[in-house]
């Protein structure tokens, strides 16, 4: 029985997990979610996720969501697969999870922000706050100098190799550099745009960016 | 002493490594960070912290920042020893990772814009608190409640059966929020106020938070 993914493929928390699903070569089926419709807030979905987000995935009789949690199980359960995705002394496992902290604090808030502002709230017919989103811009690009100096010293976040803490950057990215307009974060940082070139030619990331654009 | 934790009694995130390190009675010795100074923001810091946060932590030449980061790094490398707290069954411990996950992202966001509204703009700068903002965001962290009332009442801890870092996490902030109006929130929800009055008759949790914040 393949893992069940719930979530639409345009979503950046399903890309999370499918990333991570496609680096280890396990199978999965993606039953999309309707978020237009409000599918995600219905009662059917809510037993699935109590907080009505996206992705959830089932595999056989367990269930789990939380996107950073479910990549982090996956990576461990085939960590025969790829060893080095979740790291494989405990040193290299504490700087995987740091590093994912730090994408899930640092870089996703300002990143969903700016998404939610300038994307998702005048599709809504709401106004953009252009103060909020350029105060956003400006923490980013402090998180960019960061992420610029860390990678001087290693081609990856967490080591030499590529991690979990890489992955979970893809999807928040891709919106930077093509929605959001904000390529030049990448692009103006020597050592993110190697990095971001690395990460966002792997196959996988190619394959779930494939499905993207087949069924959008 | 192998173990070292920069950082402040006044951070919830220098907290929940202490506690973590007293449910596993693990020795360490803590290096005051003056928040106040703004010690922080000074190179020496900076060096184990590039985002001039608190804690950054020890462990010989391991060298770690990100309070959850830290907290599982040492369940891992000290199992067995003192409380576990990260489940052995796999399956399990990805169910406490899940809850793990909402404390960072659903939890202490909400109580953290509270924290700040409620305590530090007064402690900090003499200045009230924004009454509409503090309405709005008890009304976030209502429905994150909800949800664990929903859950407490068929499991004792969020994680499971079993104490794990998913209900740790939660414990220096639910404290703090303990001591502002923001307790009748917990109070209105029975398993939800049973399981914060568990969690904080700990023996870790009474020894760590007798500590005077100063």
């Amino acid at each position: 029985m393949v893992v069940k993914v719930y979530g639409p493929i345009k979503a950046a928390c399903p890309q999370r997990v499918l990333a991570c699903l496609l680096e280890l070569g396990v199978d999965f089926e993606l039953i999309g979610v309707d978020l237009d419709s409000n599918e995600h807030k219905q009662p059917g979905f809510l037993q699935k996720q109590p907080f009505g987000q996206v992705p959830v995935v089932e595999d056989e009789d367990f269930r789990l969501f939380e996107s950073r949690a479910i990549i982090r199980y996956y990576a461990t359960k085939y960590g025969d697969k790829n060893r080095k995705l979740y790291g494989t002394t405990l040193e290299e496992k504490a700087l995987v999870d740091q590093w994912l902290e730090v994408e899930a604090h640092h870089f996703n808030d300002m990143v969903y922000t700016i998404v939610l502002q300038k994307l998702v709230i005048p599709k809504m017919g709401g106004k953009t706050d252009h103060d909020l989103v350029q105060n956003c811009e400006k923490k980013l690009e402090q998180v960019f100098d960061i992420y610029e100096q860390r990678l001087s010293k290693s081609s990856h976040l967490a080591g030499d190799w590529f991690t979990l803490a890489d992955l979970s950057h893809l999807p928040g990215i891709r919106y930077l550099v093509n929605e959001c307009e904000l390529s030049h974060m990448v692009r103006d940082r020597k050592n993110v745009n190697l990095w971001w070139n690395d990460i966002s030619n792997r196959p996988a990331w190619k394959k779930v960016m494939q499905l993207f654009h087949e069924l959008s | 002493m192998a173990i070292k934790v920069y950082g402040s009694m006044l951070s919830t995130a220098t907290l929940r490594v202490l506690l973590c390190l007293a449910e596993k009675n693990i020795d360490f010795e803590l290096i005051n960070v003056d928040l106040a100074s703004g010690e922080h923001k000074k190179p020496h810091i900076l060096a184990r912290n590039p985002f001039g946060q608190i804690p950054a932590f020890e462990d010989g030449d391991i060298k770690l920042f990100e309070s959850r980061a830290i907290s599982q790094y040492i369940s891992r490398t000290y199992a067995g020893k003192g409380t576990d707290l990260i489940n052995t069954d796999p399956n399990k411990a990805a169910v406490e990772s899940v809850w793990m996950e909402v404390e960072s992202l659903k939890f202490d966001p909400v109580t953290t814009k509270l924290a700040w509204e409620l305590c530090m703009k007064r402690f900090l700068f003499g200045q009230n608190g924004d009454e509409d903002v503090v309405k709005a965001e008890e009304k976030r962290l209502e429905s994150v409640l909800d949800v664990y009332e929903a859950r407490l009442s068929e499991n004792k801890y969020l994680g499971g059966d079993s104490f794990s870092l998913a209900d740790l996490h939660h414990a220096p902030m639910i404290k703090f929020m303990m001591e502002t109006r923001v307790k009748e929130l917990f109070d209105a929800r029975p398993y939800v106020s049973a399981w914060v009055a568990d969690i904080l008759s700990r023996p870790a949790c009474v020894k760590v938070f007798g500590v005077p914040a100063y």
